[in-house]
């Protein structure tokens, strides 16, 4: 498989121990260890896709939620991500994608 | 309904602008001019909110009318000449008396005048800088899109900001091109492009997609849709390619890995992370 773009998981919502801002998720993205290896990541796109049910309008069947990482969350690598509409809890755990655009290279 | 949002704030008619409804919207009333319309006039209305508060204040009120630009300008209005009322005759009453009316002066006149108003409207289109790390001749890497992964040769700038790659065609099929410059890695390796000559007749308006009519005539509707003709390339288009690409490919002749290397997708290997790659 030919992929230009970097793999990554959902871990969850940022949270505290009782509240959880759904509105940000927490990600992490392959390979990327320490805060400053995710400063290459911050503003990439990233999406979600999901599997449903085939229709006319969406005869792939893919669902697909588009973000962008906005921060670095914590010292080991794990990112904050903004989507356009928040993930759904079923999402966590599931793989992401993190694209190489916008690029500054 | 929308119109009281357009002439509440011009911020939520923006992002009302911005919301996926606007297609809708167009599609349902067709007033796309009209949004233009109230776009300006949005942005020269400073209502009153309530007894004797304006929305924005004097000073927010300038920056959306721009009007120190006509300042900086020194712009010169036309004195304001005091409209002279007109005069009416008009019979008025049972007895049918002749009155001679004078028609109101207009109670609100607009408060900028139109020669600063011409001067603050007027759009200037700043051109992009170019990322220190394209030069003419450097070899991009596509991230979205048809060519993604594709290596191209950087040929110039256009006066929209956008790129003006080549595959050259020839050796990874990617023909005359535009790209947004955020959809593109710059790498470190460079193509002798000094022979290229770009004709001046290549620019944005060339790849601007001439718009075919959504109806059908009757035959076509008949015809069968899977026999669809092959789309055919301009002769004119295939020229230009030609032209554009003779010298590139004569300076990759003389180095066979740049060839190859331009010929090769670029993709992310497993365990491969693009924030240790140097491009």
């Amino acid at each position: 498989m030919e992929k230009i773009y970097s793999k990554g998981v959902v871990l969850g919502y940022r949270r505290s121990q009782a509240t959880q801002y759904p509105n940000i998720s927490l990600l992490k993205i392959e390979g990327v260890v320490s805060r400053e290896d995710t400063t290459f990541y911050l503003g990439k796109s990233v999406c979600l896709i999901e599997k449903v049910t085939k229709t006319a309008e969406n005869p792939s069947g893919h669902k697909i939620t588009w973000g962008k990482v906005c921060k670095s969350h914590g010292s080991s690598g794990v990112v904050q991500a903004r989507f356009k509409r928040n993930l759904p809890p079923k999402a966590f755990g599931a793989p992401i994608r993190v694209f190489l655009y916008p690029s500054s290279i | 309904m929308y119109d009281e949002i357009i002439s509440f704030s011009h911020y939520t008619y923006k992002s009302f602008l911005n919301h996926q409804f606007q297609s809708i919207y167009q599609y349902l009333y067709g007033l796309t001019s009209n949004i233009i319309k109230y776009q300006i006039q949005a942005r020269l209305e400073n209502p009153t909110v309530a007894k004797g508060l304006r929305l924005y204040s004097a000073r927010s009120f300038a920056n959306r009318t721009r009007t120190f630009v006509a300042k900086t300008k020194k712009v010169t209005t036309a004195k304001k000449t005091e409209a002279v009322a007109a005069k009416k005759e008009k019979v008025f009453g049972k007895n049918k008396q002749a009155r001679v009316i004078t028609a109101k002066a207009p109670k609100f006149s607009a408060s900028i005048p139109a020669e600063i108003r011409a001067v603050a409207n007027k759009k200037v289109n700043t051109k992009v800088a170019l990322r220190k790390s394209i030069t003419p001749g450097t070899v991009l890497i596509i991230l979205a899109g048809r060519f993604a992964g594709k290596r191209v040769v950087f040929l110039n700038q256009l006066a929209s900001g956008l790129l003006l790659v080549t595959g050259p065609f020839k050796v990874n099929g990617v023909p005359l091109r535009r790209i947004d410059q955020r959809y593109v890695i710059a790498t470190s390796t460079k193509v002798d492009v000094s022979g290229v000559k770009v004709a001046e007749s290549i620019n944005d308006a060339y790849f601007n997609v001439e718009k075919k009519s959504t109806k059908k005539s009757e035959d076509a509707f008949f015809k069968d849709e899977k026999k669809v003709e092959k789309k055919k390339i301009a002769d004119s288009r295939v020229a230009d390619q030609k032209s554009v690409d003779a010298s590139i490919l004569a300076a990759l002749k003389k180095d066979k890995t740049l060839t190859i290397y331009l010929k090769t997708k670029f993709f992310l290997k497993k365990g491969e992370y693009p924030h240790q790659l140097k491009f």
